[in-house]
Parts: C-alpha cells; structure tokens; sequence
C-alpha cells in the first residue's frame, strides 16, 4: 500500500511561490551534506535567492543535526525562525521538531516515525525511504552506500511536491560529483526514485512552490571562510598559522589548497607561503608576529577561544606595533556545548584586546563578498598602520553557504606601508628613530631585517621604549609613546571601511547592526515598514573605531536601536563610551541562543520599546 | 713595519673590528653568569665574519631575555614575551630565511613557561642557535625556583627543592634535536667552541649553560653556583670548531680525534680526554645522560651533534629567497584566475 496515495495529506490553503524556509533533520556524519547543497545549489540555479545553513552538534557521528534552505523572492536569505518545510529524517529528534512545529507546516518524513500519531494540524507526507532504497541496484552488502542515498530519496520528493526542476538537480548532482561517474548514476536513480514515489502517492503538493526567477544571474554560493581565504590569497599573504578550531579551519585549510596551486614558484616548483600549523594559539600569534616583524603579509585564523590564548602577544603586537592580521570567527564559548553554533560575543575581546592600553581596528564583513575584499584590506591597514587587524566573521558567515555578489578583482597594489630601505634610512638617518611620528600621524616608519644600512637596525621590545627604540622605564617615554598609539587609531579611524547607510524618508530613529546581524537586520525593518508602519533609517557599521561617518548618523537620530548577537550588547557598550552624550538614546536588540539572528527578533525588540505588542509571528 | 704608528684596531675577515659586534651596556648585576655569555656572543660573531645586520637576536622575559641588546647592536632584535620567543622567532626565520637567528631565554624562560614552544621549535628544527642562560633559578622575579633546580637545591632564604629537575639537554635529543650541547659560563673556551658550531649548524641548536645568579644562587647549598659548576664541571672532550673560510690546518694536539663536517664545510673537531664518547652516536649519548643524571655529574660539551637533520623550511620547500620581499607580480593570481577559480561557486 506504500505507493498509495496518501491520505493525510490536506489540501493547500494558498500558493506561496518563492518563499519558505525548509528544514532537514538527520544525524550527523549520515551524509546529508552533499543532498542538502544539491538542493541548496539546484533553487539557486533556477534563479531563486538562497542561502543554506547547517545546524551541526560538536561531534563527528550520531548526534543530530538540522539543515536549513531560505529560498526569498525579496532577497532575504538571513535565517527564518518560523519554517515552512520540514524533513525529519533524524528518528532521535523526530518527535521534538514534529511538535514544536506550527500548525500548518508541511512535514515530509520517514513513514516508520509515525508522525501522523503525534499531530493532526499539519500537513503529513509520509515516505517510506528506507523501503524505496531497498529498490535502488545495489549489491546487498552496500548497506552504508543505500542509507547515504536515502538523503537524495529526499530531493527527488521535494522536487515533485515543490517544484524544483529535475534537470537543476541532475545538474547539481553532476557539478557536486563531478569525475565520480557510478555515484552520479546512483544519486540520479535515488533522485528518481524519490519523483516517481511522490508523484504516485501524494495527488496535493506543497503550497510552497519553487518558480524559475531571473535573481542568482552572476552570483556565487560560497561561505565566508572560503571568501576569506580567497582574499588572503589575493591579498598577498605569504605565511599562514593556525590551530584548529571550529568554525575557522576551513579558512586555513582552504588557504591551504590555495596555495598548492597558486603559491608555487614556477621556476623553482617551491613554495611562496609558508605554512604552519602551530602547536597552540599562542604559538600561532607568535609566528604571525615574528614574520610580519621580519616584513612578511601574515595572519592566522581562529576563534573566541584562541583569541583568548593570543591576549598578551597582541598587546606586545600592539606596542612594538608589528603589523598582523588575525581573523576571528566567531562562535559560542568556552568548552563544551555549543561551540558549533554562531555568535557574536567577540567584540570587546578584540577591539580593547590585551592588558594596559591599547585598542585595536576591527573589520566587520557582512557577506562573503566582503570577507575576500575585508581580507586583503586587513592586510593593506596592517602594514599601513603597523599594527594588529582583527576580521571578525562569525560561524553563521563563516560556515555557511550564502548566496553572493561576484568578488572584483583587485587593482591596486599592496599597500606595504611607510617601510625604509637602505636609501631612506641614509636619507633620513639624522632625524628617523623607529619609533619617531615624522609625519604627525601617529605612524612611524619601519625598517626591515637585513636592510643594508649600519644604521638600519633597531631592538623591538613591549611597552617601554623611546622614539628610537631604546630601552625606557621614564614617565614621559611612555605617556608620549602611548599618546602616539593614540593618534594612530585616529589615523586609523579615517582609513578604516566606511558604514553602509540606507536611510527612509520620515524615520527619526535608526537600526545599527553589524556582520551577519545585517540580514535579520533589515528583513526586520521591512516588516517594520510595511506591518507597522514604523520606517527606520538603518547603519550597518563595518569597522571600529567607529567612523565619523557613523557618528555624526548617530547624532541625527532620536532612538538607536544596536543589534547584535551577544546576551551583554558589546557593541552598544562601546558607543556608549565613545559618545557619552548620546549614551540615552541606544537601545539594544539581542540575540544570544546559538543561532543566526532572524527578523522577528529584530520586530519584536523595536515594538517592544515602542510600547507596543505583538511581533511578526 | 714601524714601531711608532698607533696599532689600528683588529679587523675580522669582513674588515670590522670587534666593537661593531658589541651592544648596549648591561644592566646586570656585577658577575652575573649572563654578562659572561654575552660576551663570547660577541666573540663568536666577530671571529666567525658575520655580518651582523643578517642577523637577528631573539628572547623571552628574565635577566637572560634582556641580554640580546647587549650584544650585537647592528643587529635586529626581539624581546618578546615571557616563554614565547621560539614561535616569534619561527616566523620572522620562516619569511626570512637569510637571516641568521639566535636566541637567548633562561631556564624559568624554557623550561617553565616556555616548555611548549620550546619542544615544538626543536620538533620543527627551526635554524636557530637556543641558549639557555641557566642558573636553576627565576633571576628577575628574585629567586624562585625553576623547573632545571636539582633535587635538594636549596634556595637562599632556605628551602630545598625537592621536583625532579628537567633536563633540557636529555629532552631536546629525545626530541630530535641535531645539535645539543652543556656548558659552562665559567668555562669559556668550551663554550666559545660550542658557540660557533652552533652557528655554522642548519637547525636547532641547543645549548644548555650554566650560567650562575650571583644574586640569588649562588651560595653554598645551591647545585648551580659558580663553585659547584667549577668543582663538578666534567668535559666529555675537548672542542675545536674549524669554520669553512679557515684554511690554516689546525695543529692536531696529541690524542684521539674525531671530526664532524658540516654541510657548509666547517668541522668539529672532538679531542678525547680519556673518555669513550661518540656525540654522533644517540644510543650512546642517551645511555651517558641517563648514567650522569643518576651519578650527579655534570658533563659538558657538545653531546649530541646530527649536522645533516633537514631544517624547517626545507620540509616546508619554501624558496630560498626572503618571502618579505615577494610582490603582486608573484603573490596575485591573473583575473582570468580569479574568474575561473570563482567559476567553482557558480
Ligand atoms: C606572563 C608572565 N608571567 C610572569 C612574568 C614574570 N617573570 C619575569 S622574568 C620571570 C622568570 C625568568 O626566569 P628565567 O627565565 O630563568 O630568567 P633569569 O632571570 O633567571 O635569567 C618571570 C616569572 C612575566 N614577565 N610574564
Ligand atoms: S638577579 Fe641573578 S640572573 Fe639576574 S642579573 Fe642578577 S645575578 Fe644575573
Ligand atoms: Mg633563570
């Protein structure tokens, strides 16, 4: 009776064309992965915005796991609260997501979980998949190969009940596979499989339907770290260390096959990056530190935890003013419990990093695409600025596919920073001391080890030196060396990437965010607009030091709502102290659960403080 | 030849005389172990003709970590953090591998703190010449042990230490080390041996010196004042070192000699003193540390030597040329490049 039409399922109240949100459940390490970005990749071929994000548990195998498709006519690809679609696959969590889903959510699931026994004010397909991949032309001994297929069982259902184009699939399937021939076979019969059984069995589809649009023309799906990457390459870097860590490996480990392709001296077949998997953090930061002293473009990548680790190297990074570029995604911590999921709770740990004084540029990108732009920025404001440059991504950035604008190819040179050589050391060997602000910025010039000069040389140490690099332990050494780091983050201040402003007509009051908080951020303010009626200006701040810019947009606002995802709001804290006067007027709206900030949080946080009830549910 | 000219000052063989090689004035106290090892840096580099801007001073924190800005002051220098002086060093070393890098760190420096990045630095036989100044005690923070204190070592205010010591030498060539050596701040032609070996070798070169506090232990009771080092001292042999420019043939004293060649052409030149000690042979070297440590001895000289052991970089098969002066025309990809490798996320 399996092939039967089904019986549970209702008929759909409205069409809803190009927008859901869908989730799969299933068990870590059961190799959904490559179904869930077939289907990911198969609506952005058919020219939907999309984005996929993967909820995973700090384990390899067993624990479960969601996966998460946004597909958004209006281009919203930040993570929904509210789903649509669900896949249970997972018998562990089956029961969980089944009753904590809205009346009304169409659930595709495997017939054995008897979802149907638990709720009747859903919409049920039952599918017997372990059953239909018992059809598939395998050997009986293959019983690993079949349970993986049963997630593209799972595509081939979706497909039919929502429309997605079989041929986008195939296409997917083979791009995602491509050169392994028999799985390709093996996957497009799973896939048909999956077609035939529900086209049979189920006469009324989802009313979530998948059109052809004309939106994903020219974009990429990517993660962050890969963009990141991408710009460490282009950027010029030439020595990578790092410790593992989720969620940054995989910006190393890229980098890493990047290098093996595009860091080799043509002449020679040798390497032009050196790369190194330290023994810790600290022994990371060191490297970076003693390479980008020595003139090299160096950074590492890692997280909350090894940020941590790094603390007094980038204060001593910070005083010696050696020119580094740490990327810090950004996850929940410390230890154990969910350090695979995302947050923004690094803010203030890297901007005022460090024992004593001393505050630190920080880059915010938002979207893959800025990730390869910020990278080869942080590297240009590094040696610039001589001093350490955090990008601070997060896991939901870092990890996860998005959909995103093409990366531009960067024209300009690197900007290796006012360093001397020989000729400007003879030049200026009257007045240079390497610590001497000769240009009122607040930077001075450097030299590098080995420059041909007697007078070329000078000794690096912490915090107290004089102007030309000598050994101090006097007052007035130290307070005018600091009050030059000073002036420097005001030079810094001007250089830094300028905030993203979008204003309404009417609004007197704004959103700020940052990162990733962008997309909850501002499918928020349209609910606002058009449910509410409540039109808001909106910053999105790219950098700290805060620019001018997002000063003086502050100053021209009533209320500030700062969006962000921690529990402690480190970024309103911050503005509060660098504009006192303004201190009354920021609210924050906070997400700290684990998970990518959605709309109705933003919603529900601004009405909220308008004294009004009820969000966007 | 006049009598009446003023001498010019004696040149090396790149024609500097030995105050190009000096540093800033200590600020040790009087008869500090260190002030003593400084000084025979000093020697080592002029002797050997280094220039000394290729060269680039490393250290952590303590007395020890302050004494690369005595030394060597046209060349570049890195006062680190405390313990953390081997990965700075690393990376400056791995982007530019022309310079020649030597680092000074104590024994509170090393092997407390720094133990981690110290092992790691050996295990990647990073080119660095590691001298541990090691006077059993932490000298800046005013004499508390260190992890290298004996066992019934005292210290002055009293109180016997009573953790098994670590011995730096033992770990580094468990560990792999190619070049590992004790010495002797007191025994200064040993250590000037030592020195230039350590320089002309293409790896990790660890030398353990006992470098007495004579602040904080050096009194009676302590197993690492200048007394007990000069009463216990034992050399497995006598060193010479032989540097490749010098082709003056060395007057072979009577006695056994063993040499060792170095890949740039320099020697070592072991005599015997009557003992039967090969430092080529590991599983004899280890057998000889294992039986000094329980015999209380204090053996000296080069215990181990491996000249050939590839270095770091080599593994890595990064260019010879400095990765600091590399530029866009090397470092960045075509657009055509970058279109096709975006072509992958389409
Ligand atoms: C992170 C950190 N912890 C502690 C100290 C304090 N401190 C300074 S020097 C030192 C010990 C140095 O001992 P050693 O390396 O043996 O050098 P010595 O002074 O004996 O030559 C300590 C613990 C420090 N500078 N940094
Ligand atoms: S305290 Fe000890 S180690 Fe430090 S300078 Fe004085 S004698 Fe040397
Ligand atoms: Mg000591």
């Amino acid at each position: 009776m399996s092939n039967a039409p089904s019986t549970t399922a209702t008929a759909p109240t409205g069409v809803v064309v190009n927008d859901f949100s869908l989730q799969v459940a299933t068990a870590n390490g059961s190799g959904s992965q490559t179904a869930n970005n077939v289907l990911l990749r198969s609506i952005f071929r058919m020219g939907i915005p999309v984005s996929g994000k993967n909820l995973f548990p700090s384990n390899i195998q067993g624990l479960p796991t969601w996966f998460t498709i946004r597909a958004s006519r209006h281009g919203y690809i930040g993570r929904k609260r509210e789903l649509d679609v669900l896949v249970l696959m997972n018998p562990e969590t089956a029961a969980e997501d089944a009753l904590a889903a809205a009346p009304g959510t169409s659930v595709v699931y495997e017939k054995k979980l008897a979802v149907e026994k638990l709720r009747d004010d859903l919409r049920l397909f039952p599918v017997p998949f372990s059953e239909l991949a018992g059809k598939l032309p395998l050997p009986p001994d293959q019983a690993k190969l079949r349970r993986l297929l049963v997630n593209m069982i799972y595509v081939g259902v979706l497909s039919d009940l929502m429309g997605i184009d079989p041929a986008e699939i195939e296409a997917s399937i083979r791009r995602q596979l491509e050169g392994k021939a028999k799985a390709i076979d093996l996957n497009l019969a799973a896939m048909r499989l999956g077609i035939d059984h529900s086209a049979a069995a189920f006469q009324t589809k989802l009313p979530h339907r998948v059109e052809r649009m004309d939106a994903t023309t020219g974009k990429l799906i990517i993660d962050g770290n890969t963009a990141s990457a991408l710009g460490c390459l282009f950027g010029g870097a030439t020595v990578c260390t790092w410790y593992p860590i989720t969620p940054s490996s995989s910006l190393c480990e890229t980098f890493i096959d990047l290098c093996a392709e595009h860091r080799v001296d043509p002449g020679t077949g040798r390497a032009l990056a050196a790369i190194v998997q330290a023994e810790d953090e600290i022994a990371s930061i060191g490297m970076v530190l003693g390479a980008g002293w020595a003139g090299a473009r160096a950074f590492t990548a890692t997280s909350g935890p090894g940020i941590s680790l790094m603390s007094e190297l980038i204060g001593y990074g910070y005083y010696t003013e050696i020119p580094a570029v740490i990327f810090d995604v950004q996850r929940v911590g410390p230890s154990t419990g969910l350090p695979t999921r995302t947050m923004q709770g690094d803010v203030l740990i890297c901007h005022t990093n460090s024992h004593g004084d001393g505050k630190h540029p920080v880059l915010f990108p938002a979207s893959p695409e800025e990730c390869f732009t910020m990278a080869q920025a942080a590297f240009d404001l590094a040696e610039r600025l001589q001093t350490p440059v955090f990008v601070l991504s997060d896991l939901d950035l870092g990890m996860n596919n998005w959909m995103a604008d093409s990366f531009p190819f960067p024209e300009a040179p690197f900007d290796r920073g006012k360093v001397l050589d020989a000729e400007g050391v003879e030049r200026l060997k009257e007045t240079w001391g390497r610590y001497r602000d000769l240009d009122g910025d607040g930077i001075p010039w450097r030299t590098l080890p080995g420059t041909p000069h007697p007078k070329a040389a000078y000794f690096t140490r912490g915090s107290g030196h004089t102007e030309l690099a000598g050994y101090s332990e006097k007052a007035r050494d130290y307070v005018e060396n600091v009050e030059r780091l000073a002036r420097k983050l005001e030079t810094a201040r001007e250089m830094l990437p300028k905030p993203a402003v979008e204003e309404r007509p009417g609004a007197t009051a704004g959103l700020l965010a940052f990162g990733t908080s962008h997309y909850g951020t501002t499918e928020g303010r349209d609910l606002l607009e058009h449910d509410h009626d409540l039109p808001l200006d909106y910053l999105r701040l790219r950098a700290l030091p805060i620019a001018r810019e997002a000063r003086e947009w502050i100053e021209r606002h009533d209320v500030v709502y700062v969006v962000e995802q921690n529990r402690d709001a480190q970024l309103a804290a911050l503005l509060r102290d660098e504009m006192p006067a303004c201190a009354a007027r920021f609210v924050s709206v906070l997400q700290y659960d684990g998970l990518p900030l959605d709309a109705t949080t933003v919603v529900d946080g601004v009405l909220s403080h308008r004294g009004r009830t009820g969000g966007a549910r | 030849m006049s009598a009446t000219l003023p001498a010019a000052p004696k040149t090396n063989r790149i024609g500097l005389p030995k105050a190009d090689y000096e540093g800033a004035k200590s600020t040790l106290c009087l008869g500090c172990g260190h002030d003593v090892v400084t000084k025979q840096i000093v020697t080592a580099f002029w002797e050997l003709g280094i220039e000394p801007r290729r060269v680039a001073k490393f250290s952590g924190i303590g007395c020890s970590s302050k004494t690369p800005a005595y030394f060597l002051n046209r060349a570049w220098g890195v006062n680190a953090v405390h313990g953390r002086m081997p990965s700075v060093a690393t990376g400056a070393l791995l982007a530019n591998p022309e310079l020649i890098g030597i680092g000074v760190s104590g024994d509170g420096d090393t092997a407390s703190i720094g133990i981690g990045q110290f092992v790691h630095l050996v295990r990647r036989n990073m080119p660095l010449v590691y001298v541990v100044e090691n006077n059993g005690v932490y000298g800046l923070t005013k004499g508390q042990f260190s992890a290298t204190a004996d066992v019934g070592s005292t210290l002055k205010g009293g109180g016997a230490n009573d953790l098994v010591p670590i011995d730096l030498c033992g770990l580094a060539i468990e560990l792999g080390c190619g070049f590992v050596a004790r010495s002797f701040s007191g025994d200064m032609k040993q250590l000037q041996s030592i020195l230039q070996a350590a320089i002309a070798h293409r790896g990790t070169a660890v030398i353990d010196v006992i470098s007495p506090c004579v602040t904080f232990n050096d009194h009676e009771g302590s197993t690492k004042s200048y007394k007990y080092a000069k009463d216990h001292e034992e050399p497995l042999h006598e060193i010479g070192f032989v540097p490749y420019f010098d082709d003056t043939v060395a007057e072979i004293p009577p006695g056994e000699v063993m040499d060792v060649p170095f890949p740039d052409g320099s020697v070592v030149r072991f005599h015997s003193v009557g003992r039967d000690y090969d430092p080529t042979d590991k599983d004899q070297v280890l057998a000889t540390l294992h039986r000094s440590r329980t015999a209380k001895e204090f053996l000296t000289g080069i215990l181990y030597l491996e000249p050939e052991k590839p270095s770091f970089a080599s593994l890595l098969n990064t260019v010879e040329e400095p990765l600091t002066t590399l530029g866009e025309d090397r470092l960045r990809p075509s657009p055509g490049m970058l279109a096709a490798i975006l072509e992958r996320y389409r």
